[in-house]
C-alpha cells in the first residue's frame, strides 16, 4: 500500500515526476538513496558483525589495547570525502539546469501569491486574476514568479519537484515544464498558521488549446445571475460586505482580500482545496465560515436561511 | 567580602543525600546549593519534568494525526502543542540534561573539586529553571506560542500572533540563554584551570574534550539567537520593525540570525552525547577508545564547520544558485566528521569484550539510528534532494532520528552508565532491557515511516490531512509507535524514582571503568577527592588497577 502510494501516478509523490525538472532533482535523490543504503547496510552488518563476533564471554581475557591505526582512519574520512565531492558536483550541476539565470525583464507566465490561506493565480497574459485552482499548459517552459503576501507560504507539487518559498517583500521564480496533461496535487510547507493545513495546491495541466480556451473563458467577465434566486444573491453579495474583500469581474465587486469568485461555481473544489464545490458546502460555508475551516479570514455574516441561499444560488452560477 | 559572612548558606556538611530531597537541611539545602553534583542533579530532574510535559504534548498531537480529518484537537490548540513541544525538548529537556551530566561529572572527571565558579554555576541552573517556568507560564497569561519552534518572522509578528505566547517564548529562551551562556563560561574556565596535576589536555577523557568544544559553541552561536529575541520583542512590543516587510524589515533577516544560532545548536546537543559514546564504548569493549585524536580533532571540526552551514535550512528561500552551493559544499562537508565518528566507535568494539548493559545496548542501537539520521540530513545538503524533501514529514523523521536517535539515546546510555555513581544505587538492568526495547521499537515505529510520508507529499506542521492514500495508515503506524514510547518513558521515570532507594548498591565501580569519577564514592561526598591518583594516559584508573598493563608504559613510557 505504501510503496502502491509511492508510485501510483495520480498521487502526489516525488517519485512521479512530471516535469524534467522533477525528473533531474529525482535522479539525484534516487541516486543518493542507492549510496546511503549502501552505507546504511555496511554500518548495520558490521554493527551486528562486531556484536555477536566479540560478545564478552565467561572467563575471556582483557583483548588487546589497541588504540587506534592510521591507515583505517584515513579510509574512514577517505571514502566519504570523495562521495560527497562526487555529490556536490552532481547537485551543483542538476541546479544549474533548474535554475538557470533569469533574463532581465522577463515577463513571468503566471504570478502565484501565497495569502493566508489561498492562492491567488495572476495571468499577464489573459491580464486576469484568479484563485486556488492553477492552470497550466504543457509542453512549454514557464517562468513562475511566487510571491508572498502576508507570511511566509511555500509552494510545493511533488510532481513537479521545485519547492520555493513566497516571501513578503520579495518574489521568487522557478522554472516549469509540464509533460503530461493531469491533475497535480502539492500543498503550502510552510508553516503559515492555523489553516496551513488546508493550504492544498492543485495544479490542472492542459493541453496548449484546452489551455487557450480556459484562458479566453477565464478573461471574461462574470456571468449574469440565472434566476431571480441568484439575482438576489448578487444583489446581497453586492451590498453586503462580500464585495468588499472578494472580486467578481464585471460587477461592482472589487475587493482583493479574498480569493476571485468571477468563476468560482467552475472549480472543483472550494476553500483551497479543502471541499467539493457544490450548494451544500457552499451554505455550510457562508452559515458559519469559522465552524468550517477555523482561523480563516473570512467573518462569520449572520444572514438569515433565505439570504444564504439566495448567496449560494449566486455563486454556485459564476460558472 | 565581609559583607557576606553574615548570610548563612545553609550548604550541606554531611555526606550529599544521592539523589533524594532528604538531607541534614532538607530542601532548602537543595534550593540554595552551589555544589556541583546537586546542581546537575536538579538540571536532570528539570530535564525529566520537561520530558514528560513535552511528551503529553506530542501525544496529543499525535492523537490529533492518527486519522485523516480529524477534530480531536482544533488548529488553534494544534499549533500552540507543536510549538512548545519542540521548543520544550531542545531548550529544556535535551539542554539543561546535558548541561546536568557536564556540571556533574566534569569536575570529577578532571579530579577537581567542584566547578571554577560555583555561585555562578548556581546562577546558570536557575536561569534555566526559570527561562522553562516563564515560557510555560504563557498558557495561563493568554496562550502559548504558536508559530513552530523556529518561529519564523513574519509569522511571529504581533499581527499575525497576538497572545502574548511568543513574548514568553522570547523572554523565556532569553532567560535560559543567559544561564546557558554563563554556565559555558564556567566549563571553560574549570576545564582549562582545575585539571589535577598531570591532566594535560591530550590526556582528558573525551567527554570533557566535547564540553570543552562545546561550551565554545556555546558562546559563538548563543549571541545570534539572543539579539533575535531582543529584536522580535521590539517588534512586538515596541513596533519596530526589524522582521515586517510592510514596514521596511526583511522577514528573511529572522531565518539568518534564528539558523545561525539553530544549527550550531544541533551540534551543541549532539558534541557532549559523543563524550558520553566515547566513555561508555570503551569501558563495555574493554579496549581504549579508537582514535582518541581523530575524535578531538572532528570535535574541533565540526564546531568551526558549524557556523558556515546555516543556509541549508533556507535553501528554498530564493537565495539563488551561487550561495546554495557555497552552503551546499560546507554541509556535505560537516557530514565527515560527525558520520565518521561512528565509524571510530566501530572500531573501539571491534576486537573488544562487549558487555551488553542497557548502557550500552543504547550506545549501540545508536550506531545504527544515528546513521539513518546523518544519511537523511545529507540529503539535506544537496540542494536539489533539499527542494522536494524540506519542510515535510521526511524533515521530522530526519530530525528525530537525529535528536532522539542521537542526543537522547547517549543521554540514556549516560544516564544508565552514571546512574549509580550519582545515586550509589543501579538502576534494574531486567526492567531496563525491557525499557530499550519499548523505547527503541516505539521510536522506528513512529519516525521510519515518516520518511515515507514525506516523499508522498505530507508537509509538515499540518492540524489535520485529505484521506490520499496511505497517508491515513502510515500516521496510524506513526501515532502508534508514539503510545509505545509515552509508555517506555513512564518506565524510565518509575524506574529513576524506584531505583534511587531500592536499587542495588553499586559500589564505587560498578562498570570496571577508566576515569577519575569511579575512583571516590558513589555518590561522591560533598569533597570529591581526598587524593586523586596519577594521571599519566586517558585512562587513569585503568592504569591504576593494572599496574602491570598502563596505557602510558603501551605507549612508549612517555611521560612528560
Amino acid at each position: 500500500m505504501i510503496l502502491a502510494g509511492l508510485l501510483d501516478a495520480e498521487r502526489p509523490s516525488i517519485f512521479n515526476t512530471a516535469s524534467p525538472e522533477a525528473e533531474k532533482i529525482g535522479a539525484v535523490g534516487n541516486g543518493f538513496l542507492i549510496a546511503a543504503t549502501a552505507m546504511f547496510l555496511l554500518v548495520a552488518f558490521l554493527t551486528v558483525y562486531i556484536c555477536v563476533r566479540y560478545r564478552a564471554k565467561v572467563g575471556s581475557p582483557e583483548p588487546k589495547q589497541t588504540s587506534g591505526n592510521r591507515k583505517v582512519e584515513m579510509t574512514m574520512v577517505g571514502v566519504p570525502l570523495l562521495m560527497i565531492i562526487f555529490f556536490f558536483f552532481w547537485s551543483m550541476k542538476t541546479m544549474s539546469a533548474v535554475l538557470p539565470p533569469r533574463p532581465a525583464h522577463a515577463v513571468p507566465d503566471i504570478i502565484i501569491t501565497g495569502h493566508q490561506y489561498w492562492w491567488q493565480a495572476d495571468y499577464p497574459a489573459g491580464k486576469f486574476s484568479t484563485a486556488n485552482e492553477i492552470h497550466l499548459p504543457v509542453g512549454r517552459k514557464l517562468l513562475v514568479e511566487l510571491r508572498g503576501a502576508d507570511v511566509i507560504h511555500d509552494w510545493w507539487v511533488p510532481a513537479l519537484g521545485e519547492k520555493m518559498d513566497m516571501i513578503p517583500g520579495t518574489s521568487n521564480y522557478l522554472w516549469m515544464t509540464i509533460t503530461k496533461p493531469g491533475t497535480y496535487l502539492g500543498s503550502c510547507s510552510e508553516f503559515c498558521g492555523e489553516q496551513h493545513a488546508w493550504m492544498r495546491i492543485t495544479v490542472i495541466a492542459q493541453q496548449p488549446e484546452a489551455y487557450q480556451r480556459w484562458l479566453a473563458g477565464q478573461a471574461a467577465a462574470g456571468q449574469l445571475p440565472a434566476d431571480t434566486m441568484a439575482a438576489r444573491g448578487a444583489a446581497l453579495f453586492m451590498h453586503a460586505s462580500c464585495s468588499s474583500c472578494h472580486s467578481v469581474r464585471g460587477t461592482t465587486a472589487i475587493g482583493t482580500n479574498g480569493p476571485d469568485l468571477t468563476h468560482f461555481a467552475g472549480r472543483q473544489t472550494m476553500l483551497t482545496g479543502m471541499l467539493k464545490v457544490s450548494n451544500e458546502n457552499i451554505y455550510r460555508w457562508l452559515l458559519d465560515p469559522q465552524k468550517v475551516k477555523p482561523g480563516a479570514h473570512m467573518p462569520r455574516f449572520i444572514f438569515p436561511r433565505d439570504s444564504l441561499l439566495a448567496l449560494t444560488a449566486y455563486l454556485s452560477s459564476l460558472k | 567580602m565581609s559583607e557576606l559572612e553574615h548570610i548563612r548558606i545553609p550548604e550541606p556538611e554531611k555526606p550529599l543525600p544521592g539523589l533524594s530531597i532528604t538531607g541534614d537541611q532538607g530542601l532548602i539545602q537543595w534550593l540554595s546549593s552551589v555544589d556541583h553534583k546537586q546542581i546537575g542533579i536538579m538540571y536532570l530532574w528539570l530535564a525529566v519534568l520537561f520530558l514528560l510535559v513535552g511528551g503529553i504534548e506530542i501525544l496529543l498531537v499525535r492523537v490529533q494525526l492518527a486519522v485523516p480529518n480529524n477534530h480531536f484537537l482544533n488548529p488553534e490548540t494544534f499549533d500552540q502543542l507543536f510549538t512548545m513541544h519542540g521548543t520544550t525538548m531542545i531548550f529544556f529537556v535535551l539542554a539543561p540534561a546535558i548541561f546536568g551530566f557536564s556540571t556533574y561529572f566534569v569536575p570529577l572527571m578532571i579530579g577537581a573539586n567542584d566547578m571554577a565558579f560555583p555561585r555562578l554555576n548556581a546562577f546558570s541552573f536557575w536561569c534555566t529553571f526559570f527561562g522553562g517556568f516563564l515560557l510555560y507560564f504563557s498558557f495561563v497569561a493568554g496562550g502559548a506560542p504558536d508559530a513552530g519552534w523556529f518561529n519564523y518572522a513574519p509569522l511571529n509578528q504581533y499581527k499575525y500572533s497576538s497572545s502574548p505566547g511568543i513574548d514568553y517564548y522570547c523572554s523565556g529562551l532569553l532567560l535560559a540563554g543567559i544561564g546557558t551562556v554563563a554556565a559555558s563560561v564556567n566549563f571553560i574556565v574549570t576545564i582549562l584551570k582545575l585539571r589535577t596535576e598531570g591532566m594535560g589536555l591530550k590526556r582528558m577523557p573525551l567527554f570533557v574534550w566535547m564540553i570543552l568544544i562545546n561550551s565554545f559553541l556555546v558562546l559563538a552561536a548563543f549571541p545570534a539567537l539572543n539579539a533575535a529575541l531582543v529584536m522580535l520583542l521590539l517588534d512586538r512590543e515596541l513596533h519596530a520593525h526589524f522582521f515586517n516587510p510592510t514596514g521596511g524589515g526583511s522577514a528573511l533577516l529572522w531565518q539568518h540570525l534564528f539558523w545561525l544560532f539553530g544549527h550550531p545548536e544541533v551540534y551543541i546537543l549532539i558534541l557532549p552525547v559523543f563524550g558520553i559514546f566515547s566513555e561508555v564504548f570503551p569501558v563495555f569493549s574493554r579496549k581504549p577508545v579508537f582514535g582518541y585524536g581523530f575524535v578531538v580533532g572532528s570535535g574541533i571540526a565540526i564546531a568551526l564547520l558549524a557556523f558556515g552551514v546555516w543556509v541549508h535550512h533556507m535553501f528554498a528561500t530564493g537565495l539563488g544558485n551561487t550561495v546554495n552551493n557555497f552552503f551546499a559544499a560546507s554541509s556535505l562537508l560537516i557530514g565527515v566528521p560527525t558520520g565518521v565518528k561512528i565509524f571510530n566507535w566501530l572500531a573501539t568494539m571491534y576486537g573488544g569484550n562487549i558487555r551488553f548493559s542497557v548502557a550500552m545496548l543504547f550506545a549501540i542501537a545508536f550506531l545504527v539510528e544515528f546513521t539513518i539520521g546523518g544519511l537523511s540530513g545529507v540529503s539535506f545538503a544537496i540542494v536539489p534532494i533539499d527542494w522536494q524533501l524540506t519542510d515535510t514529514y521526511y524533515v521530522v523523521a530526519h530530525l528525530h532520528y537525529v535528536f532522539i536517535g542521537g542526543s537522547l539515546f547517549g543521554l540514556i546510555s549516560g544516564t544508565f552508565y552514571w546512574f549509580p555513581k550519582m545515586s550509589g544505587r543501579m538502576l534494574d538492568e531486567k526492567v531496563g532491557r525491557w525499557f530499550f526495547w519499548l523505547f527503541v521499537i516505539g521510536f522506528n515505529l513512529t519516525f521510519l515511516v515518516q520518511h515515507a510520508l514525506g516523499a508522498m507529499g505530507m508537509p509538515r506542521r499540518v492540524y489535520t490531512y485529505p484521506d490520499l492514500p496511505g497517508w491515513g495508515l502510515l500516521n496510524l503506524i506513526s501515532s502508534s509507535g508514539g503510545l509505545l514510547m509515552g509508555i517506555a518513558v513512564c518506565l524510565l521515570v518509575y524506574m529513576l524514582f524506584t531505583s534511587r532507594k531500592t536499587g542495588k548498591e553499586a559500589g564505587n565501580d560498578p562498570w570496571d571503568a577508566n576515569t577519575l569519577e569511579w575512583t571516590t564514592t558513589s555518590p561522591p561526598q560533598l569533597k570529591n577527592f581526598n587524593t586523586v591518583i596519577p594521571v599519566k594516559s586517558t585512562r587513569p584508573f585503568r592504569d591504576f588497577k593494572r599496574p602491570d598493563d598502563t596505557d602510558w608504559a603501551r605507549e612508549g613510557g612517555n611521560d612528560e
